[in-house]
């Protein structure tokens, strides 16, 4: 196994290409010579004028001015400051490469973002009846929270699901769970996510079979598998095996879905767990990018043309508290992705290019105390993401720092982003930030660092090479100490943590689980593997062995399995024997 | 041997139960070494037999528990009976994660010593086990 991961590393570095640098600005393309020396000239009059005379007066509040990942803020920003952008090649128009402004040339005035609001809790039951819930309230796609077994690869009754059967999302061992999880749910209606990863074939096998069940076949399916392993290994940290085969498991669901499921988004690489982890704005950007590097590296060293599967390449970022760092983030990212594509992989399709993307609110930013606060730190962020261009958002819940929330935070988060599409105008102007001096030249600046960090990454040999040595996990770490010691400085505010604190605060009601769910789902899975057809499901784990050990994709093999009620468990314990358990060492 | 009192307090940092989220005990761990104690991370996906284990392996004053899945009524109970089934009941055990604040008294009433909420600082936490810690009067 070691021996075929250091194959795979050593056949991908050898085919490699540089991830394209952002163009030469030397001659600025919108102003004359002549206007730009008079801006620089009434710059520095100001500078030494009115400035001079501010400062004299009152110094700055601190000793210097920085976005959230360290970028210095100049003190002011004019049309000097970008005058290395060139409008049409770097900015341009929206729906138009390099798709700085946006992936559609109408944006919101022709479709909202998806609400899409992420949940999962106790039995399948439980989740559906919060499913059918959220449709009648509004929300515009389906979002499924697994519980950690079910992340991990273990059924409900082994045991290391020891006290955590749906408990951080809905419990999931065999296909009958799936079942009911989706039962009354047309799901040639609505679209669903699903953010699972090490097992993530699994859970798009089970999918594929209950549609069938309902008579939907599954070229009519939409929706999103997260299924991105490079990042669970850099932050999240839900594994099974070890990267390089993890990774051409995830390639596997890609190759699959090109051919099979044209409406299926089979990846959505995800910036939202290493930032969370710790990860500056500039290192989620960049380390989510290189991650999409390495799969589409990965995808093209198998054989398969480019064309054929980036158009549903799909991403997540995180939306934190720094507004405009965070605008100026998915602008850059639609930016680099295009570049990228285009001119390293030679995408010709325009959809290709385009990095279309979920977001989600940073739960990292909320705070258990006060909570109500953090009703207006997400809406501050969802703001953020709409002026970014996100083509779906999950605001998170004020309860979230105590548990999964109740059906009443849910519904407030909800609202919010109910309230931004149609209540404050954002949805009638498409990117209305482009051209402000600050946003254009923060996008320029978070484009030209995420680069550096991405070179630094091809260095290195590509994104799975770094996650095997380390390297990103060790940069996030740094950024979270950093992070940590700022807020205990009181160098970094968080209101009602470190400053504006109330004394003798009311708890609020909180969402818990029914600890007999445990009990229930451990039941039904026991009738599950005492009904089912033995022979068939032995069959077909043998056939997963086979292809695993082939090399040969094993989708099909997981869906005839799941078909057959073998158990997640199960097929996970397939994987484990073939490529080995990855462990992490305890370094800190 | 020194007297034990000199001694820095050996605490292993551990993350029970399956949940991945390690941000909140790799500050920690590293917080506790900058402030002088000796400190084990155990990694990630531990049981409560591994931790105890390694807890008395490495002849650790406390445990340092970090959860976030929710299995904590679970898990740190856990930890606190099987130390006591080793003979090892005076290993302090503490805590902290996404854990709802009416839980706290029952996890105390369970033997878990003390419960960190979100947004507590590194200073209180190093400020309780000093506090509140000695080394174990060594069962050498």
């Amino acid at each position: 196994m070691a021996k075929a991961a250091k194959e795979l590393g050593r056949k991908a570095a050898t085919t490699r290409k540089d991830t394209p640098a952002a163009p030469e600005r030397a001659e600025h393309p919108t102003f004359a010579r002549e206007e730009l020396q008079r801006i620089l000239a009434e710059r520095e009059s100001w500078t030494e004028g009115e400035l001079a005379e501010a400062l004299g007066k009152l110094v700055h509040r601190k000793a210097r001015f920085e976005t959230d990942s360290g970028i210095p803020i100049p003190d002011v920003l004019d049309p000097a400051s970008v005058r290395e952008t060139d409008y049409l090649r770097d900015v341009g128009y929206p729906g138009r490469y390099p798709f700085t402004r946006g992936t559609q040339p109408t944006m919101y005035r022709g479709r909202l973002w998806t609400m899409r609001q992420f949940a999962g809790f106790g039995s399948p039951e439980d989740t559906n009846g919060r499913f059918k819930y959220l449709l009648q309230h509004g929300v515009t796609g389906l979002s499924t929270a697994f519980d950690m077994p079910a992340l991990m690869g273990y059924d409900a009754d082994h045991p290391m699901s020891r006290g955590e059967v749906g408990k951080e999302g809905v419990a999931v061992s065999t296909l009958r769970d799936l079942e009911l999880l989706f039962d009354g749910i047309p799901l040639d209606e609505v679209t669903t996510s699903m953010t699972i990863n090490a097992t993530a074939v699994i859970a798009l096998a089970m999918y594929v079979a209950v549609a069938e069940k309902q008579g939907v076949p599954r070229a009519k399916l939409g929706g999103t598998l997260q299924n991105d392993m490079l990042k669970e290994y850099i932050a999240q940290k839900e594994w099974m095996i070890p990267p390089a085969p993890a990774v051409k498991v995830n390639c596997d669901v890609i190759e699959f879905c090109a051919k099979e499921m044209p409406r299926w988004n089979p990846v959505s690489i995800s910036g939202y767990h290493i930032r969370e982890a710790g990860a500056t704005a500039v290192q989620e950007l960049a380390f989510t990018l290189a991650d999409g590097i390495e799969y589409v590296q990965e995808c093209v060293d198998r054989g398969l043309e480019v064309d054929a599967f980036a158009p549903r390449l799909s991403f997540f970022w995180d939306v934190h508290n720094d507004f405009f760092e965070e605008v100026a983030k998915f602008r850059a990212a639609r930016r680099i992705w295009a570049r990228t594509l285009k001119e390293r992989f030679g995408a010709r399709k325009k959809e290709s290019l385009l990095l279309r993307t979920h977001a989600q609110t940073a739960g990292v930013s909320l705070t258990a105390q006060q909570p109500y606060n953090n009703v207006v730190r997400t809406a501050l962020q969802a703001f953020a993401a709409v002026l970014g261009g996100t083509q779906s958002l999950h605001t998170n819940s004020l309860d979230e720092t105590y548990a999964l929330p109740t059906e009443e935070a849910v519904t407030i988060a909800l609202r919010t982003q109910q309230i931004i599409a149609h209540e404050s105008g954002v949805d009638r102007v498409v990117d209305p930030l482009a051209g402000s001096h600050y946003v254009e030249w923060l996008t320029d600046e978070m484009e030209r660092r995420a680069l550096e960090h991405i070179r630094r990454i091809d260095e290195m040999g590509g994104m799975l090479r770094a996650v095997e040595e380390g390297y990103p996990q060790r940069e996030i770490a740094e950024s979270a100490y950093r992070y940590q010691r700022d807020v205990e400085a009181g160098e970094r505010i968080v209101v009602g943590v470190n400053a504006f604190r109330t004394e003798a605060e009311e708890p609020i009601r909180i969402l818990k689980i029914d600890e007999t769910v445990a009990r229930r789902q451990v039941e039904r899975l026991r009738e599950v593997r005492a009904s089912r057809d033995a022979a068939r499901a032995a069959a077909a784990l043998s056939a997963i062995e086979r292809a695993a050990r082939d090399g040969t994709n094993v989708v099909p093999s997981v869906i005839d399995a799941v078909k057959a009620y073998a158990t997640l468990g199960e097929i996970s314990d397939v994987f484990r024997e073939v490529h080995g358990v990855y462990r992490e060492d305890g370094r800190f | 041997m020194s007297p034990a009192k000199e001694r820095p307090l050996r605490i292993v940092v551990a993350k029970p139960g399956l949940d991945g989220h390690d941000r909140g005990a790799k500050i920690i761990a590293r917080a506790l070494r900058d402030a002088g104690f000796e400190v084990i991370y155990t990694g990630l996906h531990q049981t409560p037999e591994m931790i105890v284990a390694a807890a008395i392996q490495e002849d650790a004053d406390a445990i340092g528990l970090s959860i976030m899945s929710g299995a904590h009524m679970t898990l740190f109970p856990a930890v606190v009976e099987l130390l006591g089934e080793k003979d090892a009941k005076d290993v302090v055990v503490f805590g902290g994660g996404i854990i709802p604040q009416d839980d706290v008294p029952k996890l105390k009433e369970k033997g878990v010593a003390e419960v960190f909420l979100p947004g507590s600082p590194t200073q209180g936490i190093i400020d309780w086990i000093r506090a509140n810690i000695r080394p174990r009067v060594a069962a050498a």
